[in-house]
């Protein structure tokens, strides 16, 4: 077990572990996310934002879901430094005209460096204000006290530029799913001629469903919620 | 009815390890389309002989796809243009005529040119030596029905155990990743009952010495089995994923 994550597999498998985690977080965020779209003022948005204010979820799972993007990214980083040394230095001068190798699979690095560029823009809109300086506006439901949360993303996806970022962002994120996906699968050994095929075509629906849902929630708020 | 093309070839020079390479232009006329890669590479070095040059070095030898010495990375494909074959058996039918056509050696850390487009590929032994074998003689080829083998198993197996190591999957792979080949060989003695006994020593080792000679971290890009001229399928490095993830959770 020592040297497991010494490994190269081993190294693949944290990566398609914490990818796999990171999965479950989006699905999560997104069912939340599409609650902003009940025509209620935000409430029942509001209410089940509001769990991500409970102590087990704020202490306990948080770090946790840091703890999965951090590991995600440096082992990214590592993979890459090494697999860029395993190339080595010279280039071949006719390129490369190797056909049937999707896009997304040569560029997941680039693609992650997108992803997390808009995270980054992501935590200051939303994240900071929620959970650090609690700068966000209050609102009480039934005598419950708790953060505007709708607002504040109302408000947020009121300007066309941070919507159009955010439907680049979602898409970037896409794109990266659509080689992540059964990537996970197959590090994990989960895979064979037949699950191939039934896993690259489900990450690639679960791709779409994932991306093309957070850009039309935003765009949709933008559009019909003002 | 014999069809003849001229080509123009752009050839990388390499004196020795060391040298720092460059690309050579050659012409050379009147080349038969029914020839193979390596013929025209022949009619080559001729003219050059004839030329007093010396000829360019690149491996070869059974000529008929089985031995995995030839190579060559063909205008940006490992054995060029052709699907499924290596360079012994691509053909000049594939090329037109006045066509400018590079040759380059493999590229990647693990495979250093030795000189022009000859490659150093005794890594791949290394990797053999470290467990892609049986400990014991498991005698001839047993009686048809003595061991009862699945028939999918024994189709994957024989379909892994086409790799003739040839490297291409490395020379293509954006991380010069050995995985289709260690897959391979892996898969190839897992699926069959004689090679089972050692499956998780023989998935640790081979990894660990893969890892130990510098080669990249697979990222199911897919392009190895694309351009591997036996067509050996990515679903073996699952299978090796697998093998090797499993051994170690037993340790």
């Amino acid at each position: 077990m020592s040297t497991i994550f010494g490994s190269s597999i081993g190294r693949k498998l944290l990566m398609s572990l914490s990818g796999l985690f990171l999965v479950t977080f989006l699905i999560v965020h997104l069912s939340i996310n599409l609650l902003l779209l009940v025509p209620d003022g935000g409430e029942t948005f509001n209410i089940a934002a509001n769990f991500m204010a409970l102590p087990l979820i704020k202490y306990g799972l948080q770090p946790v879901l840091f703890g999965g993007f951090i590991i995600h990214i440096i082992y990214a980083s590592i993979l890459t430094l090494q697999n860029n040394k395993a190339r080595g230095n010279a280039k071949y001068a006719s390129g490369n005209n190797t056909k049937d190798v999707m896009w997304a699979s040569k560029n997941m690095y680039v693609l992650g460096i997108t992803v997390t560029a808009f995270l980054v823009v992501h935590i200051v809109d939303f994240f900071v204000p929620l959970q650090i300086t609690h700068g966000a506006a209050s609102v009480t439901y039934d005598g419950v006290e708790m953060h505007n949360t709708y607002a504040l993303v109302n408000a947020a996806l009121s300007e066309a530029w941070r919507v159009a970022l955010y439907v680049v962002g979602s898409l970037g994120l896409t794109i990266h799913l659509t080689h992540g996906f059964w990537s996970a699968f197959q590090t994990l050994g989960f895979s064979n001629n037949i699950w191939r095929k039934r896993w690259t075509v489900i990450g690639i629906a679960f791709a779409w469903i994932i991306g093309l849902g957070f850009a039309a929630i935003a765009i949709l708020q933008f559009a019909f919620y003002q | 009815m014999e069809n003849n093309i001229s080509l123009t070839l752009k050839v990388w020079r390499q004196n020795g390890p060391k040298d720092k390479g460059r690309f050579e232009t050659y012409k050379l006329d009147k080349v038969s389309t029914d020839s193979s890669f390596l013929e025209m590479m022949d009619i080559l070095n001729e003219q050059l002989v004839n030329e007093g040059k010396e000829p360019v070095a690149f491996d070869h030898d059974c000529r008929e796809g089985i031995c995995g010495m030839c190579s060559l990375y063909i205008n940006g494909r490992p054995h060029g243009p052709d699907d499924d074959v290596t360079t012994c058996q691509l053909h000049m039918r594939k090329f037109k005529d006045g066509e400018t056509i590079t040759i380059e050696p493999w590229r990647s850390a693990g495979f250093p040119v030795i000189k022009d487009l000859i490659v150093n590929r005794n890594a791949f032994d290394t990797i053999i030596a470290a467990g892609g074998y049986t400990s014991v003689s498991t005698g001839g080829v047993p009686d048809a029905n003595a061991i009862p083998i699945p028939k999918v198993d024994a189709d994957e197996a024989m379909d892994a155990a086409s790799c003739i190591g040839c490297g291409a999957c490395v020379a293509t792979c954006k991380n010069g990743s050995a995985m289709l080949f260690v897959s391979a060989k892996v898969s190839h003695l897992a699926l069959l009952p004689q090679g089972k006994v050692e499956a998780a020593r023989r998935a640790k080792n081979m990894v660990a010495k893969m890892d130990e000679l510098g080669f990249g971290n697979c990222t199911n890009t897919g392009a190895c089995e694309v351009e591997c001229p036996k067509g050996v399928s990515i679903s073996n490095i699952a299978r090796l994923n697998r093998e090797f993830l499993k051994a170690k959770l037993a340790d």
